[in-house]
């Protein structure tokens, strides 16, 4: 391996993840999100985990690095609610 | 547990949580040191710098036995052109010689072991528990939630970090806008030691610590690297609210900086091994909120937004420690759960941790001058190749050709205006 360009993808793969199948432990409110003008979310979010697909905000809980950014940026409260996942899943960082 | 109610709970193995368990449990006080990671550490993420006085404050010695990386004798600062990079380089052995002194630190490292020392004086360590909740009597905190278990304590250490979940919860603070944090993203990239050693000019415990500007797609942030033992922390904070204005992903903005020629030298050959993100604390002072306590309960480190950043000095740890240390002393020598919230502010200023902050109160308004982060280092390195540049014509007199750089990239209104705002934040 040598040093490369990362897409976020590839970025994530990298790291462990336990994911909590069934319990989103961030929950966004995608009726809200359409009427948001700024979508910081989609610039912002470390893990790129907020995309648009055909216009519309689509949100991925599995690969998030749990900081907290998409809640403090959310402008029209479309993050509905924002928690840590439930123990033992989530990401586990080993080097960071 | 002959009694089911603690002298406290501390939520968050982190720096300000482990400092806190460890002294209260050191002094005989039972102590439930609470970490929502299967391990301590395992939710962390920093540059990584640890200044050790703090370690100091706590137990002198101590820092002797933490995990460690290298020592840093060497601080960079790097300006960044699209190709090219001006680099200041101060090597100074005596900055690792004696206390204080910094080290670059792995926090799943530093964590764990911190967690562990609290363990052995005497805390009880409970890992994989994540806090729904707080107990309220009347008007005090008087424990925690975690799932259907209830468990209770005289007080509650909040030391959950910067989203500081349990003080909103409490009614404390409301949560830290956008325009008070940084979002940090880090790559850390493996290399031999060897290798580390060579490219940084250091012996193998010694390290580096580098921060750029110029590499943020004119965002309101910085760039930082730290050599650690067989890796590289590589990252960049983002102010959150001028990323967003600008539109590209932060992700693709960290990638375009890890191919600079400049950096890419310093890490070919080395592998990625992790990607994290974390927020922090941007604007000191100014940024701590009012109330750091209610009866029954006291707000440390990131959760308290405790945080110092001159661009050139960035500390988090450190604060954070001392915080959870004065939170101990606080409750130590309280009388009663009444005392302990005013007794842990007096202790912030006893151990000097407010009186630092507000030595930096107004620092970050430099990082509100839109040119710091790409006109400035543009125009350096402009004037970097200008200067170095031979090729056997007659040269352009040196001071009009420097000066022909600098009205390039900016006006004489806006330099007079900017060094204004610098002098006065200072």
């Amino acid at each position: 391996m040598s040093i490369k360009r990362l897409s976020p993808e590839e970025s994530l793969a990298l790291n462990k993840f336990a994911v909590d199948e069934g319990h989103p432990h961030i929950r966004v409110d995608k009726a809200i999100c359409a009427i948001c003008t700024d979508r910081a979310c989609l610039v912002v979010c470390p893990a790129r985990l907020y995309r648009l697909k055909d216009g519309q905000v689509s949100f991925e809980y599995a690969g998030c690095l749990e900081c907290g950014t998409c809640r403090v940026m959310c402008s029209e409260g479309g993050v509905t609610s924002w928690n840590y996942p439930r123990a033992s899943f989530g990401v586990t960082y080993r080097t960071s | 547990m002959a009694d089911d109610k603690f002298d406290a709970i501390v939520v968050g193995a982190g720096p300000a949580g482990c400092a806190c368990a460890y002294v209260l449990a050191r002094e005989g006080k039972n102590v439930l040191l609470v970490e929502r990671g299967d391990s301590a550490g395992s939710k962390n993420v920093s540059g990584g710098r640890l200044y050790t006085y703090a370690l100091e404050m706590i137990e002198p010695g101590m820092y002797q036995r933490a995990p460690l990386q290298r020592k840093i004798v060497r601080e960079q600062i790097m300006l960044l052109g699209e190709r090219s990079a001006t680099t200041i380089d101060y090597f100074d052995p005596g900055l690792g010689e004696k206390v204080p002194q910094s080290y670059s630190v792995v926090r799943a490292k530093l964590d764990e072991w911190f967690a562990g020392e609290a363990e052995a004086k005497g805390a009880t360590l409970a890992c994989g528990v994540v806090v729904d909740g707080l107990i309220e009597e009347g008007d005090r905190i008087a424990g925690i939630r975690a799932g259907d278990e209830e468990m209770r304590s005289d007080v509650v250490v909040a030391a959950d970090g910067i989203n500081s979940l349990l003080a909103q919860k409490a009614g404390l603070f409301s949560d830290v806008e956008g325009h008070n944090v940084g979002t940090g993203i880090k790559e850390t990239i493996e290399l031999p030691d060897s290798v580390i050693s060579a490219r940084f000019g250091v012996k193998d415990d010694e390290g580096a610590a580098r921060v750029a500007i110029g590499c943020t797609d004119g965002i309101s942030g910085g760039a930082f690297l730290y050599t650690n033992q067989g890796s590289i922390s590589l990252g960049i904070v983002f102010n959150p609210v001028q990323a967003a204005k600008q539109g590209r992903h932060i992700q693709e903005i960290l990638q375009d900086f890890k191919m600079h020629p400049a950096i890419l030298a310093l890490i070919e050959g080395g592998t990625t091994i992790e990607y994290g993100a974390h927020m922090v604390p941007e604007v000191g002072y100014r940024g701590i909120p009012e109330r750091l306590y209610r009866e029954g309960m006291v707000v440390t480190g990131d959760a308290a937004r405790f945080g110092i950043n001159t661009g050139l000095i960035i500390r988090g740890m450190d604060l954070a420690m001392v915080s959870g240390l004065a939170a101990a002393q606080a409750i130590l020598h309280a009388e009663s759960t009444e005392d302990a919230g005013p007794l842990y502010m007096e202790k912030l200023e006893e151990l000097m941790l407010l009186g630092e902050e507000r030595a930096y109160q107004n620092f970050h308004k430099i990082f509100e001058i839109p040119r710091v982060f790409r006109e400035v280092p543009k125009l350096a390195n402009e004037a970097m190749q200008f200067l170095f540049t031979v090729d056997g014509k007659v040269p352009t007199p040196m001071v009009h050709g420097l000066m022909g750089v600098v009205r390039k990239n900016v006006s004489l209104s806006q330099i007079l205006a900017d060094g204004w705002k610098a002098y006065r934040s200072l």
